[in-house]
Order: structure tokens, then C-alpha cells, then sequence
């Protein structure tokens, strides 16, 4: 891992990987959201509105994977002081945070049709809620408490405030298990899915092309941090003469 | 200041961290488990009839209860808004009405969550209905045919 510490070595794998994963995320999308919307058939009891699954769930899945990223990046920043890692911090939270908040509009747009209200306070909803104030918090944290290394990362602080955050993690995922709950249990577990496989198969297009989409947006914006840096050490430079 | 930082960076202070973590996040879990296992009668979004049979709700309090719409129990009243039906979860039922307009997916042998309060006689008075769905997908060609929640599998109906 250490041989990424260097920013030259990490552009060198990243800027490729960038192209690659941003292009491939987005084909996959369109690919999974056309076959979501005209191949998939209706389902029995929702209808058509049912379809507004293809983009929920992969924005679930992300608003919660990103905090497992930060959750890692704050590990490896805390224990390891790997530089790069507080820079990936900083650029997962934003992505994370929209997603998250695509996941609750998405829902809440889908539950006026099939549950009868636009939101309600059930564990799942609340849960998912919290994750987005936390996204905001650590943004927020983030940018007011300066890194002293100046390596265009998150602090110290905010890398401890992840970990914390992510005791939020196992909350959401078993909310609709612990607690009776309006929103539904879950319809993937890892050997098997009560979603029919004919409707089942475009989400794991998009599933999949968010998150390479994810990944792609992440790296822009590790190599636009790093990028600012060389930007201001060369001001520095020119100053002192 | 490079070679100064490094050496403060030894293979022992990086364990030390590590352990510290482990420590911090063992303690942080902890405490989260014990705060949703304080929390978790409160934090149910509602009863289910057995449930509130159980803890024996005083007629008035507001509440909401879940379960299935008992096969058979829907009926429509003689002013074409009021409906009467049986909340089940299998090991209790209780009646309800409601008046007003439900949810598409409100019917028969689906989940329903009723927000209201419970009559002197035990009647549920619902003010507002929610259409619970389960998490089932499937194409209308696949209707009837019938699902174990356990294994997920699926079987034609018998009739």
C-alpha cells in the first residue's frame, strides 16, 4: 500500500483507471437503466413504478459504501499516517453525501404511490437520514479543521469522526430486522433474492455501473486535490524567490 | 525534517495505533449495541395485534398497528367511505375501520400499517392507512403462484 504513498506512482495507476471506470460506469447505467425501464416486465402488485428500484438501490448501496470507504481512509490515515489516505477522505464524502440523498428522494417518491406517504419515521428512513447528516458533518468538520501536514486532506479529527460514524453503518442495515419497520426487509441476501430474475438482472448492471461511475468521481477528485497542491508548493516557491 | 519524522514513525508507535483503534472501536460497538438493545421496543415503528394485545394499550392512546389484511375481512360500509377490516399477524387479530381514501396496494392478505386508536370495545379506529410492501418482486405473469418467505423459492398455487 505504502508504494502508492507516492502521488507520482498512485497518478500513474489512477489516471488510466479514471478513464476507464468513468466511461465503463457510465455504459453500464445506460445499459441497466434502458433494459430497467422497457425490457424488465411489471411487477405484479406495484406496477411500473417498481423501476424507480434501478436507481434506489445502487444509491443505497453507495451512500453506505462511501462511508465504509471513509471508514477505512480514516484507519489507514490514523494508523498508518498514510498520506493519500486523508485526501481520499475528502473525496469520497461529497460523492457519498449525494448519493445518499438520491437514495432518501428516490424513496420517498416511491412510498407516496406504494405506501401512502411521502415519509415517515420508521428505523430504515431515520437511519438513512442520520448517514446524510453525517455526510454533512464530515464535510463540514473537514474543511474547518486544516490538515497541518498540508497535503489537501481531511484532520485527524475528522478521520476519528468517521469511525465513530460508521457505528451507523450496522444500524441501517438491520433496522428492518431488529425493529418492525414500514420499509421492506431484505430482497438480496447472498445466496438468494425474492426479486424475480427477470427483473433482478438490470439492477445488477447499474449496481455495478454506479459504482465503477462512484470510484471514477472519487479519483477525479483525489487527482484535483493533489493537483492544487503542486499548484500552491509552486506558488510557495515563487514567492520565496 | 523528513529523516525526524520517519523515525518518530517506527514500526511500534504504528502498532501502538493500530491497537488503540481496535480499543476505541471495540468500546464505540459496545456502547452501540447496548443503546438499540435499550432501544428496541421503542424504536418499533408499530405493534402487531398480538403485540399490542400483550401490552395492553389503553383505549385513546394513539398507535399504530401492523399486519396483514385478513383474507375475507374487507368490507365497505353503506356510505361507500367507511371500511372495516381484521389485522392478523397469525397469532392475534384485531378489527379496524377507517374512513377515507387507502393506498393502492391496501387489500386483502398484504400488509397494512394502521395509525389510530383503539375503541372501549377493542375496535381499532384508524385515522390514516399505510400499504406495507413486502420484499417480493415479480411480473404480473407470476401472480398467484406461490412464495415461501423462508427459502425464497417459489411454487405454483394449488387451489
Amino acid at each position: 500500500m505504502h508504494a502508492l504513498a507516492n502521488p507520482r506512482r498512485f497518478l500513474s495507476i489512477a489516471v488510466p483507471v479514471t478513464t476507464w471506470f468513468f466511461w465503463g460506469g457510465i455504459a453500464l447505467i445506460l445499459l441497466g437503466c434502458w433494459a430497467g425501464l422497457f425490457v424488465a416486465p411489471a411487477d405484479y402488485l406495484q406496477g411500473e413504478s417498481f423501476r424507480i428500484l434501478y436507481i434506489h438501490v445502487p444509491a443505497a448501496w453507495l451512500g453506505m459504501g462511501g462511508w465504509s470507504g471513509l471508514t477505512a481512509a480514516a484507519i489507514a490515515q490514523l494508523v498508518w499516517r498514510h498520506p493519500l489516505a486523508a485526501v481520499a477522505g475528502r473525496a469520497t464524502a461529497v460523492p457519498g453525501a449525494v448519493f445518499t440523498a438520491i437514495c432518501l428522494a428516490s424513496g420517498s417518491i416511491w412510498g407516496r404511490p406504494t405506501w401512502g406517504t411521502w415519509w415517515e419515521w420508521d428505523g430504515r428512513m431515520t437511519s438513512m437520514l442520520l448517514l446524510l447528516f453525517l455526510y454533512l458533518g464530515y464535510i463540514a468538520l473537514g474543511r474547518s479543521s486544516a490538515d497541518r501536514a498540508e497535503t489537501g486532506g481531511v484532520s485527524r479529527v475528522t478521520a476519528i469522526y468517521a469511525l465513530v460514524g460508521a457505528l451507523n453503518l450496522p444500524v441501517i442495515h438491520y433496522s428492518v430486522v431488529w425493529w418492525n419497520s414500514l420499509h421492506q426487509g431484505r430482497s438480496i441476501t447472498l445466496t438468494s433474492s425474492s426479486i424475480d430474475s427477470s427483473m433482478l438482472w438490470p439492477l445488477g448492471l447499474t449496481v455495478l455501473g454506479f459504482t465503477f461511475w462512484f470510484v471514477a468521481i472519487v479519483l477525479l477528485r483525489m487527482r484535483a486535490i493533489l493537483a492544487e497542491n503542486r499548484i500552491e508548493a509552486r506558488l510557495r516557491r515563487m514567492s520565496r524567490g | 525534517m523528513v529523516a525526524i519524522a520517519s523515525r518518530r514513525q517506527g514500526p511500534k508507535r504504528k502498532h501502538q495505533r493500530l491497537v488503540l483503534v481496535l480499543l476505541a472501536l471495540a468500546a464505540l460497538i459496545g456502547g452501540v449495541l447496548l443503546a438499540m438493545s435499550a432501544l428496541r421496543d421503542q424504536a418499533a415503528y408499530f405493534y402487531t395485534p398480538a403485540e399490542a394485545k400483550a401490552a395492553h394499550i389503553e383505549p385513546g392512546k394513539a398507535v399504530r398497528l401492523g399486519g396483514m389484511v385478513a383474507l375475507g375481512s374487507l368490507k365497505r360500509g353503506a356510505n361507500g367511505v367507511t371500511i372495516s377490516f381484521d389485522l392478523t399477524d397469525g397469532k392475534g387479530t384485531v378489527p379496524a375501520t377507517f374512513s377515507g381514501i387507502t393506498p393502492d396496494l391496501f387489500k386483502e392478505g398484504s400488509g397494512a400499517i394502521a395509525e389510530g386508536a383503539f375503541d372501549a370495545d377493542g375496535t381499532f379506529r384508524a385515522t390514516n392507512i399505510l400499504a406495507k410492501h413486502d420484499e417480493r418482486y415479480m411480473p404480473r405473469e407470476m401472480e398467484g403462484i406461490q412464495y415461501d418467505p423462508e427459502t425464497h423459492k417459489v411454487k405454483a398455487d394449488q387451489p
